[in-house]
C-alpha cells in the first residue's frame, strides 16, 4: 500500500514552497503593505451596545482633527448602490440581508461599524475616531445561546430549500436508541471561538475611475470579491480588481465581504483617494465571524458487543439576526459509522451579534468532537478498547446515500496510527496510567471531512524560453497552494518545476472558486492539470503534423514525453524538444485555457477523506494543567501532492485542535453583548510550549474517481477530531469527563 | 491615541520635575505596559517622560543586599549571576511572566507598577472603576475568572498581575524612590495598595516619584525556594494563581517562612500568618496541608473564580513541598 514516497525519511524530495523565500524574506507584499500614491488612512468607529438606534452621530470634533479627510457613517455615506435608498423609517433586515453599512442608524451587533474616520496618517485618523461621538438607543439585546435555547428552530433558509441537507433526518427507527443494550446519553458544547489569524484582516480600497475600483484585500475568494462589489456597486464585473497575492492565514475569516471591506470601499468613493483599513486585533472578535458556539446532544445505543444500534445527534447553534449561517455540524453522525438508525436535527438561534462562519473544518469539527467523544463515552461503557469499537462499527459503503466509497482508508489509518503511537500499551481503565507525578492518557478519535469540488478554470503558457506560465484566480491562505499547482503542473506538461510559475491572487486570471472546505487541489488542481494536459496534446499534434519535425507523421500513441522533449518511445533519440516546436511553427507562445467541473462520478460514489488521531496527554492532578505530550495522526487524502507541505498541514491542524479542545474561548458578557476576551491576552491560541511532537502520516490512496488529480483534500480533515481526542485522553488520565470544551485547568481541578 | 509630548531627561531630577509639572506626564520605561494602555485609550498622557537615559539599570550586592535598578531589563535580572546566586527566586518568577521579546524590553520599575489586566479596565465601552471612578465594577457580577479572592472591595475586584512582584512580596524587599520631596525607602508590601474605595490608586506612590532601586536583604530562606506559576497555557499567560515560597530548615525544622500568592488580590498577597505558622514545625506534606488551611482563610469567590480556592491551597502546598525539597 505504502510507497518510499511516504517514508518520512524522503521528506526532502518534496518541492520546497515556491514563495517560501519571499515569504521568509519579507518580500511577500501583503494586503496591507502595498504602496499606493497619495493613500489615506480609515479607523471604524464601532458600536458599543449589542442593538437598538444611533440618536445621535456627532462628528465635529472629529473633523476639526489635524489631517482629517472625512468622517462616513449612514448620515454622508456616498452609498452603496445595491441597498437601494436610505429608507426614512428604517427597518430591521429581512433574514439572508448581509449587514448594510452605513445604510442607516440600526444596531445589530456590538462593534458594528458606525463610522469610519479617514485621514492622512494612522496615527491621526486614531486620534480622531476617538473624537466621534455616537449617541443611542439601546433596546433589549440577546446574546446568550443556551439563554435562549427555546428559541431553537430549523433556519428558514433550510426551510425554503428541500434539497438542504440540514432538514431534520431519520434514518431506521431512531427510536431503537430506548430498547438498546447499552446506552450513552450526553450533552456537549463548545463556545465561540475566532479564527485569529496572524495577519489582520486588511484591505486597500482604491477607485481609479467613478466606475472602477481595485481592492487589495485579504480574502479567501478573489473571484467571490469581485463579484460581490461589482454588484453592490453595480458596476461591470470587469471594473471590479480583487488583488490577494499572500494571505498571513485565515482559517474561515476571509471567505466572504465583511462589514469593514464596504467601509474602506465607501471611504475611498467619499475622500477620492486610496484607503488603507487594517483591523485592530480587538475588532477581529467583530468583524470577521467565529466558529458559532454549539450545543450538542449526543445519544448512543449499542449491542453488549458494541454493535452501534442507534445514534441521535441534535445539535443548536447561534447566528446573526440578520443572517443565518449553516454549516456541516451533524452531517458526519450519518455516514461515520455504519449504524441501520440515526436521526439528526440541527437549528439555529438568532441573536444580536455578528455573524459566525466558517472556521477550519467547519461543522465537522463541532459535529465530530461531539461524535467521538460520545463514542469514547461508549467505549467505557462496554468495556471495549475505543479503537475496536469503532473496527467494529467501520462503514464499508456509505450508509446514508448508500453509495460505495470512491476510495476509503479508515482502518490503514487506524492501523497505522495505532503502531506509531504505541496505542496497545494503553491500559483500560482511567486514571490507570502515571508518569511521575502526571496523570497519563492516551485517547483517539477518527476525522473525516467530505470532499468537495467546484468548477474551475486554468491557463496555461508554454513561452520560447521553454517556461510555463500557469494561472488561476485562486488564492493561498498558507496551505502551500503555488507549490502543489507549480508540482502539478510540472508532472503533467513533464517538465522540471523550475519552468513552471504558477500565478494566483488575482481577479483577472481564469475563474477559481475561493480557497474553502479543503476544494482548491480538487478544483483547481483539476483544472491545472487538464490545461496542461490540453498544452502537451497541443504540442503532440504540432509534432507530429509540422512537417519540419523530427516526428512528423509519428503516431502519438508511439511516443513518450520526458523533460519537455517528445520522443519515440522505441528509439528516444528521435526527438523534439517543447521549445523547437514552437520555433518550427513560429509561435511566440502556446495558450490554453481550460476548466475542469465535477461530473456524473458523484451520483456513483460517495467521497470523503478520513484519518486518525492519537493523543497522550499529561495532566498535573494538583493543578489541572493538561499538556499534549505527542500526537500521531495518519489521513487518507487519496494524492498526496507534497509530502513537506501536507505534513505542515496536519501538523498545523493538530495545532488548533490543540487550541480549541485546551485553550481557545471566546467569552462574551451578556449584560453588554461584548466580548470580553478580544486581545491575545486573554484568547489564548497555543503557543510553542503547548505543542509537542507530531508525527503525521498518510495513506497513499489511489482513487480514480475523485477528480483528475486523484486528491481529496486535507486542511479541513487535518483540524477534525483533534479536540475528541484530546479531551477523551484526559478522560482517560483522570477519568473526569469534561463535556465543554476548553479544558482549562478550573474545569479539572 | 493622543497627541503627547516627549523627552528624555538625562538627570533624575528633570524627570521628576517634569511630572511635577505636568499634571498628565507619565513617566516610559520598556513601555510595554504603558504604550498597550494608550493605544486602547485607557491612558492618555500628555507628556511621556523617558527615563531609559537615567543611570538605573545597576545589579549589584553590597551591604548584605541584592540591589538592582529600576531600568534593569527583566530578562538581564533573570539572567544575572548575582541574582541567580543570591535570589534564585526572583530569576525564577521573572522568567515565568510573559515572553522572551517581553522580558527584553520591561524592566524592573515597569514590571512592579504594570496594570490590572481585568478585561473590564482594558474595554473602555463598559464601566470601571479603575479606568473611571464611580461608573461601577463590571467584574463584580461579570466575567471575573482571573479575578480576586482576598482583599477586594465592592468597588473593584481586579488583581494585580505582575509575577516578579509575587517574589518581591515574599522576600522582605524594600523599594527605594525619589520624588520631590526627596528620596525615601518604602517595604515592598507597602507599596501596591488594596482597593477599598479608591481603586484608581494601585500604589501608595506619590505624585512624581521615580522607582530608583529594589533592595533584597540576604536571609536564610533565600535558597529554598520555589515559584509555581498555573497559567492556561504552557506559557507566555497571566497566572490564574501562583506562589512565591521560600524556608529556612534546620534538621528538617523551619525556622523561617516567606510566602506570597499572586493572581488572588489587588497587590501581591503576602501570607504572614501562613509564614509565622510554619516556623517550628517539621517539613511535611502535613505541615503544609495545614499552613495552607491558613492562608486560605477568609478566601472568598465570584461567579467564575471558585476554582481558586482549591487551586490556591493545592499549589502552595506544591510549593513549599519544592522548595523543601520533598516534592
Ligand atoms: C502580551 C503580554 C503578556 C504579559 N505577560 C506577563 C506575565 O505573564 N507576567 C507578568 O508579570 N507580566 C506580564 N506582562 C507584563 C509585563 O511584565 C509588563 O508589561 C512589563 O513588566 C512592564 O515594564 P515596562 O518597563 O515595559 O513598563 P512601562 O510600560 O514602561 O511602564 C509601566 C508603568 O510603570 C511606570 N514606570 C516605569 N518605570 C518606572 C519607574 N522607574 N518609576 C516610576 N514609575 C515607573 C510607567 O509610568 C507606567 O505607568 C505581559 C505583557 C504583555 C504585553
Amino acid at each position: 500500500m505504502e510507497k518510499a514516497f511516504f517514508d518520512q525519511d524522503n521528506i526532502n524530495d518534496s518541492l520546497d514552497r515556491v514563495d517560501g523565500r519571499l515569504k521568509v524574506t519579507g518580500k511577500a507584499t501583503y494586503a496591507a503593505e502595498y504602496q499606493l500614491p497619495n493613500i489615506a488612512h480609515a479607523v471604524l468607529v464601532t458600536s458599543t451596545i449589542a442593538k437598538g438606534l444611533i440618536t445621535a452621530l456627532d462628528s465635529k470634533q472629529a473633523e476639526r482633527a489635524p489631517g482629517i479627510l472625512a468622517v462616513i457613517s449612514h448620515v454622508n455615506s456616498p452609498g452603496v448602490p445595491a441597498y437601494g435608498s436610505s429608507p426614512a423609517m428604517p427597518e430591521r433586515a429581512t433574514l439572508g440581508t448581509p449587514l448594510r453599512v452605513f445604510h442607516d442608524n440600526l444596531v445589530y451587533f456590538s462593534g458594528q461599524p458606525v463610522a469610519v474616520v479617514v485621514a492622512d496618517t494612522l496615527q491621526r485618523a486614531k486620534y480622531a475616531a476617538s473624537l466621534v461621538k455616537v449617541q443611542y438607543e439601546k433596546e433589549p439585546h440577546q446574546t446568550d445561546l443556551e439563554a435562549n435555547i427555546s428559541r431553537a428552530a430549523l433556519p428558514a433558509n433550510v426551510q425554503r430549500d428541500k434539497n438542504s441537507r440540514y432538514h431534520d433526518y431519520d434514518r431506521g427507527n431512531p427510536e431503537a436508541l430506548n430498547t438498546a443494550a447499552v446506552k450513552i446519553e450526553a450533552t456537549y458544547k463548545i463556545p465561540t471561538e475566532h479564527h485569529n489569524p496572524l495577519e489582520p484582516h486588511a484591505l486597500i480600497a482604491h477607485w481609479e475611475a467613478p466606475d472602477k475600483l481595485t481592492l487589495y484585500d485579504k480574502t479567501q475568494v478573489i473571484k467571490g470579491t469581485q463579484g460581490n462589489l461589482a454588484r453592490a456597486f453595480k458596476l461591470p464585473i470587469e471594473n471590479v480588481k480583487v488583488q490577494a497575492k499572500f494571505i498571513g492565514g485565515a482559517f474561515g475569516s476571509g471567505i466572504r465581504v465583511w462589514p469593514h471591506v464596504m467601509a474602506a470601499t465607501l471611504a475611498a468613493k467619499k475622500v477620492q483617494r486610496p484607503v488603507k483599513l487594517a483591523l485592530p486585533r480587538e475588532l477581529m472578535f467583530n468583524s470577521v465571524g467565529s466558529r458559532p458556539e454549539t450545543i450538542q446532544k449526543l445519544s448512543i445505543g449499542a449491542t453488549k458487543d458494541g454493535r452501534l444500534t442507534a445514534i441521535t445527534h441534535e445539535a443548536i447553534a447561534h447566528t446573526s439576526t440578520y443572517e443565518e449561517h449553516t454549516e456541516r455540524t451533524v452531517l458526519a453522525t450519518r455516514v461515520l459509522y455504519a449504524c441501520p438508525n440515526v436521526r439528526t436535527r440541527y437549528r439555529l438561534v438568532n441573536l444580536d451579534v455578528n455573524t459566525p462562519t466558517w472556521m477550519r473544518g467547519p461543522g465537522e469539527v463541532t459535529g465530530v468532537y461531539a461524535l467521538e467523544s460520545a463514542i469514547d463515552e461508549l467505549a467505557y461503557a462496554l468495556r471495549i478498547d475505543p479503537l475496536e469499537l469503532r473496527l467494529r462499527n467501520h462503514a464499508d459503503s456509505d450508509p446514508e446515500k448508500n453509495l460505495p466509497w470512491s476510495s476509503k482508508s479508515l482502518k490503514e489509518c487506524y492501523a497505522k496510527g495505532a503502531e506509531h503511537f504505541g496505542w496497545h500499551k494503553r491500559t483500560l481503565e482511567p486514571r490507570s496510567m502515571r508518569q511521575g507525578q502526571f496523570l497519563v492518557g492516551y485517547g483517539m478519535a477518527s476525522s473525516m471531512f467530505g470532499v468537495h469540488r467546484n468548477n474551475a478554470k486554468a491557463r496555461a503558457v508554454l513561452q520560447a524560453d521553454g517556461k510555463v506560465i500557469v494561472q488561476s484566480a485562486t488564492s493561498d491562505i498558507g496551505p502551500g497552494t503555488g507549490t502543489a499547482m507549480t508540482q502539478i503542473a510540472a508532472d503533467t506538461l513533464n517538465i522540471s518545476p523550475a519552468l513552471i510559475r504558477f500565478d494566483l491572487g488575482e481577479s483577472t486570471l481564469p475563474d477559481a472558486p475561493g480557497q474553502t472546505g479543503s476544494t482548491t487541489v480538487s478544483s483547481v488542481g483539476s483544472a491545472v492539470k487538464v490545461a496542461c494536459e490540453a498544452l502537451k496534446q497541443k504540442l503532440l499534434q504540432l509534432a507530429v503534423t509540422s512537417p519540419h519535425s523530427t516526428l512528423y507523421n509519428a503516431n502519438p500513441a508511439d511516443l513518450s514525453v520526458a523533460d519537455g522533449r517528445i520522443f519515440k518511445t522505441q528509439n528516444p533519440a528521435v526527438s523534439i524538444t517543447y521549445t523547437e516546436i514552437l520555433k518550427q511553427n513560429n509561435l511566440p507562445q502556446l495558450e490554453v485555457t481550460e476548466e475542469s467541473k465535477p461530473g456524473a462520478e458523484w451520483q456513483k460514489y460517495s467521497m470523503s477523506a478520513f484519518g486518525a488521531h492519537f493523543v497522550e496527554v499529561h495532566v498535573n492532578p494538583i493543578t489541572g494543567e493538561v499538556r499534549v505530550k505527542r500526537v500521531v495522526t495518519c489521513a487518507g487524502v487519496g494524492k498526496v501532492i507534497n509530502l513537506k507541505t501536507a505534513r505542515s498541514q496536519s501538523i498545523g491542524g493538530i495545532v488548533g485542535g490543540i487550541g480549541m479542545a485546551l485553550t481557545e474561548e471566546s467569552v462574551m458578557d451578556h449584560r453588554f453583548g461584548r466580548y470580553v476576551t478580544a486581545d491575545f491576552a486573554n484568547y489564548h491560541v497555543p503557543v510553542h510550549a503547548d505543542v509537542p511532537q507530531i508525527d503525521a502520516f498518510f495513506i497513499d490512496e489511489h482513487d480514480p474517481h475523485v477528480n483528475p488529480v486523484g486528491a481529496k483534500g486535507l486542511g479541513e480533515i487535518a483540524i477534525v477530531g483533534v479536540s475528541a481526542a484530546i479531551a477523551n485522553a484526559v478522560f482517560h488520565a483522570t477519568g473526569k469527563r469534561i463535556r465543554n470544551l476548553p479544558i482549562t485547568p478550573d474545569k479539572l481541578i | 491615541m493622543n497627541q503627547f509630548q516627549y523627552v528624555q531627561p538625562t538627570k533624575q531630577k528633570a524627570a521628576i520635575e517634569a511630572l511635577v509639572k505636568n499634571a498628565n506626564a507619565q513617566f516610559i520605561a520598556g513601555g510595554t505596559n504603558l504604550l498597550d494602555l494608550m493605544k486602547h485609550g485607557i491612558v492618555a498622557p500628555e507628556k511621556l517622560v523617558d527615563i531609559n537615559k537615567l543611570p538605573l539599570k545597576k545589579i549589584s550586592h553590597e551591604n548584605s543586599s541584592l540591589r538592582i535598578g529600576a531600568l534593569a531589563l527583566n530578562s538581564e535580572v533573570a539572567d544575572n549571576k548575582l541574582v541567580l546566586a543570591k535570589q534564585p527566586l526572583l530569576a525564577q518568577a521573572l522568567n515565568a511572566g510573559a515572553s522572551g521579546q517581553l522580558r527584553n524590553m520591561a524592566t524592573m520599575g515597569g514590571n512592579i507598577l504594570q496594570r490590572t489586566r481585568c478585561p473590564y479596565f482594558y474595554d473602555i465601552a463598559l464601566p470601571c472603576n479603575k479606568r473611571e471612578p464611580g461608573s461601577g465594577c463590571s467584574a463584580l457580577a461579570g466575567f471575573n475568572r482571573m479575578h480576586a479572592i482576598f482583599g477586594y472591595s465592592d468597588k473593584c475586584i481586579a488583581v494585580h498581575p505582575s509575577d516578579m512582584s509575587v517574589a518581591l512580596a515574599a522576600l522582605d524587599v524594600t523599594v527605594v524612590v525619589a520624588g520631590p520631596q526627596g528620596e525615601r525607602q518604602i517595604l515592598f508590601t507597602d507599596l501596591h495598595r488594596l482597593p477599598g474605595d479608591q481603586p484608581e490608586k494601585d500604589t501608595t506612590l506619590t505624585r512624581g516619584e521615580l522607582i530608583l532601586d529594589i533592595i533584597i536583604p540576604d536571609t536564610p530562606f533565600a535558597q529554598q525556594v520555589h515559584y509555581l506559576k498555573v497559567r492556561d497555557r504552557a506559557s507566555y499567560a497571566f497566572a490564574l494563581v501562583s506562589v512565591a515560597a521560600a524556608l529556612a530548615t534546620q534538621n528538617n525544622i523551619i525556622t523561617a517562612a516567606r510566602l506570597a500568592m499572586g493572581g488572588v488580590a489587588h497587590k501581591p498577597w503576602r501570607l504572614s500568618e501562613t509564614e509565622k505558622s510554619l516556623v517550628g514545625k517539621p517539613v511535611s506534606e502535613k505541615t503544609f496541608q495545614e499552613a495552607a488551611e491558613i492562608a486560605m482563610r477568609g478566601a472568598q469567590a465570584f461567579t467564575h473564580n471558585a476554582y481558586k480556592l482549591k487551586l490556591a491551597p493545592n499549589i502552595l502546598v506544591e510549593a513549599l513541598k519544592t522548595a523543601a525539597g520533598i516534592a
